[in-house]
């Protein structure tokens, strides 16, 4: 499968137009720069292959017209993107933990969201297994969106435009739950970020200052481990010495797993656009960048699930901790954050 | 999809009738029709939703205002040629009588003595993403916060309960590794079933909601009263479950 995969790039400006049908029912604006898929160079093969919802040009924008649309809230004011804002990674800005309907606050912190399609799961403890399931938890969730997913399903129903491009995406106007979750899984599998300073320098097309150059250096022995480029995660679940928050007592992976040894353990967070994705930790409690990168060296709380690269701290002299600091600012895609085609239609 | 698979049995249909005219003459050809039914009781009674008070094993008393449970990958076993239905997941809900009736339409004609399915919905289409039909989240038996369908769904109240509001919830989920609660059954019909192209077979399953709580592993409500996460808990009540059905008519 993941063979296969690497020797396909979904050219979807044009594969689209055969999936449609005769009718060429397309509602997508001409200018509209086409969306397509392919999987950077140096990239492993990518978890969500599409192979069961193939990317489309009228699917991807269903998908985002979704993702930015508030009746999918019972009073209609929360859309995924309120949470997930573009210009902060997908991340909510300065939001420590998730703000929802009603003002309600949520126990975990928003991640950004990019790359999604490299996620073998999702959320901080795992516990979604496939892109196209996660959104059931925002939309059910009481103190996220609060809505079912037949009252959305019924409003959906109601408006001529929906039913137009769920047919222009799917060949009827059929709007059930599978088709929600299949175009907003191609509106975020589609969110490819690799295009930062970080990525043009590994390709010779851009340069580094020293201080970047030695900040990647130490990057690549102290923290790579962990935060593995490409992708700046393994995606594997580690206590990285975090205090837990008594009051809230979240176990992280062990609350999907049951098992001990998972406590205190989280999804080690890939690090792209992390300069921008602020507050940082699970649970937001981290304001900058400076301090996430400080709390290595000064600040590992050590108890028995602690990941063993972490016991005694991380050493780095201030010079270190400055550099990966900086090297970090060269992870933010300016043309991502700014891409039109992820932005909430005017 | 129907159509197709409507042109294609009948291609194989004709394959098969003409390799088989070589051999045998005798052999059987086209599909028929089994009707399957699901009944559940609690012991020798029929259950009733909401108004009818039964007692487990344990000796505590209990009502009933939910039951739900998926069925999946039925097979019709026979010596020659089992028969597998394809996208086979059925969703059975006692509040819904239309739910606990369907018919496997294509089987070929022959002679089978039995049936295999699973309680649960497999570990591949735990992992596959947004579904459709019976497998529709919509319909209740998903969870979102640890991806996975609730294979077996019991709800009601007891006196003994050890939950404030007295209520049982049991959800039974989980499809991986040691805590899975998937649980394949084998059932014997008393005598085989001749299905021919002519004439509707029928095959009674009864599940008793009593074994839910007696064997191998008896359950107090007092200690056990709200199962709603993949655990030890649901595993040890899906061992029970695994012994609720039995087939109580097979034929015409
Ligand atoms: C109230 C704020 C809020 C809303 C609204 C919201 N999310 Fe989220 N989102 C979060 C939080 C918080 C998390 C992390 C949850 C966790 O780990 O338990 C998250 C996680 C995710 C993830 C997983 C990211 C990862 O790296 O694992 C995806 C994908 C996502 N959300 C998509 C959506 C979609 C699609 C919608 C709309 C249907 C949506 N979100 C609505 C706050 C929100
Ligand atoms: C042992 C594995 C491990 C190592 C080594 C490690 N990290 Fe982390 N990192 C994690 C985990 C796990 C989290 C998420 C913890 C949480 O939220 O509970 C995390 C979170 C972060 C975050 C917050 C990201 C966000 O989106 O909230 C930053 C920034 C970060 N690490 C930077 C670094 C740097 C810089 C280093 C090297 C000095 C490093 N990490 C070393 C595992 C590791």
């Amino acid at each position: 499968m993941k063979k296969i995969w690497l020797c396909i790039t979904l050219a979807v400006g044009v594969g689209w137009l055969s999936t449609v049908g005769c009718k060429k029912d397309t509602i997508s604006p001409d200018s509209e720069e086409p969306i397509a898929f392919s999987v950077p160079v140096g990239w492993p093969a990518p978890s969500y292959t599409f192979a069961n919802n193939k990317l489309t040009q009228d699917g991807f924008t269903l998908g985002r017209k979704l993702f930015y649309d508030g009746r999918l809230s019972r009073d209609n004011s929360v859309s995924c993107g309120s949470c997930h804002q573009q210009f902060s990674g997908f991340a909510h800005l300065d939001h420590p933990i998730s703000h929802g309907i009603n003002n309600l606050l949520g126990t975990r912190n928003t991640p950004g969201l990019s790359n999604m399609a490299w996620h073998p799961a999702f959320f901080w403890d795992g516990g979604v297994n496939n892109l196209e399931s996660q959104p059931i938890n925002p939309i059910e969730n009481h103190v996220e969106m609060d809505m079912t997913l037949p009252e959305i399903i019924t409003r959906l129903n109601t408006d001529a435009d929906y039913k137009k491009r769920f047919k222009a995406a799917f060949g009827d106007e059929t709007i059930n739950s599978q088709r929600i979750f299949k175009a907003l899984a191609q509106f975020m599998g589609a969110m490819v970020s690799a295009d930062s300073k970080y990525d043009r320098y590994v390709k010779g097309e851009a340069e580094f200052t020293d201080q970047e150059k030695t900040g990647l250096t130490v990057f690549r022995q102290k923290c790579g481990g962990c935060h593995a480029e490409p992708l700046f995660s393994d995606f594997s679940y580690r206590n990285n010495g975090l205090l837990p928050d008594p009051l809230v007592n979240d176990t992280g992976r062990a609350h999907i797993t049951r098992e001990v040894t998972d406590k205190y353990k989280f999804r080690v967070p890939p690090l792209r656009n992390v300069a921008v994705t602020k507050p940082y930790m699970h649970d937001g409690r981290i304001t900058t960048l400076e301090a996430a990168v400080e709390r290595y060296r000064s600040g590992i709380f050590a108890s028995p699930t602690l990941d063993p690269a972490l016991t005694g701290g991380i050493t780095m002299t201030d010079a270190d901790k400055q550099a990966i600091v900086s090297f970090l600012h060269t992870l933010t895609d300016t043309a991502f954050l700014h891409d039109a085609r992820f932005a909430e239609p005017k | 999809m129907k159509m197709k698979l409507m042109a294609l049995s009948l291609a194989l249909m004709g394959i098969i009738a003409s390799c088989t005219k070589d051999k045998e003459n005798d052999t059987p050809t086209g599909n028929g029709v089994v009707k399957l039914e699901f009944f559940n009781n609690v012991g020798s009674s029929i259950l009733n939703l909401d108004n009818q008070w039964y007692l487990n094993e344990h000796g505590d008393s209990f009502k009933v205002s939910k039951l739900n449970y998926y069925i999946s990958n039925i097979k019709l076993n026979a010596t020659y040629n089992p028969y597998t239905e394809t996208e086979s997941y059925h969703l059975v809900q006692q509040s819904d009588a239309s739910s606990r009736a369907f018919d496997l339409a294509t089987v070929p004609a022959g002679t089978y003595t039995g049936l295999t399915f699973t309680i649960g919905v497999d570990s591949l289409r735990n992992v596959s993403g947004a579904q459709t039909g019976a497998l529709d989240p919509t319909n209740g038996m998903f969870w979102s916060w640890n991806t996975g369908y609730i294979m077996f769904k019991m709800e009601g109240t007891s006196p003994q309960s050890g939950q404030l509001d007295k209520g049982l919830v049991f959800h039974f989920g989980g499809f991986s590794g040691a805590n899975s609660v998937l649980r394949t059954v084998t059932l014997n019909f008393a005598t085989p079933i001749k299905v021919t192209t002519s004439g509707e077979n029928h095959v009674h399953i009864t599940g008793d909601l009593l074994a839910l709580f007696k064997s191998p592993n008896i359950i107090n409500f007092a200690n056990t009263s709200s199962v709603q996460m993949p655990g030890a808990e649901a595993k040890g009540m899906a061992d029970n479950y695994a012994n609720m059905f039995t087939v109580t008519y097979a034929g015409l």
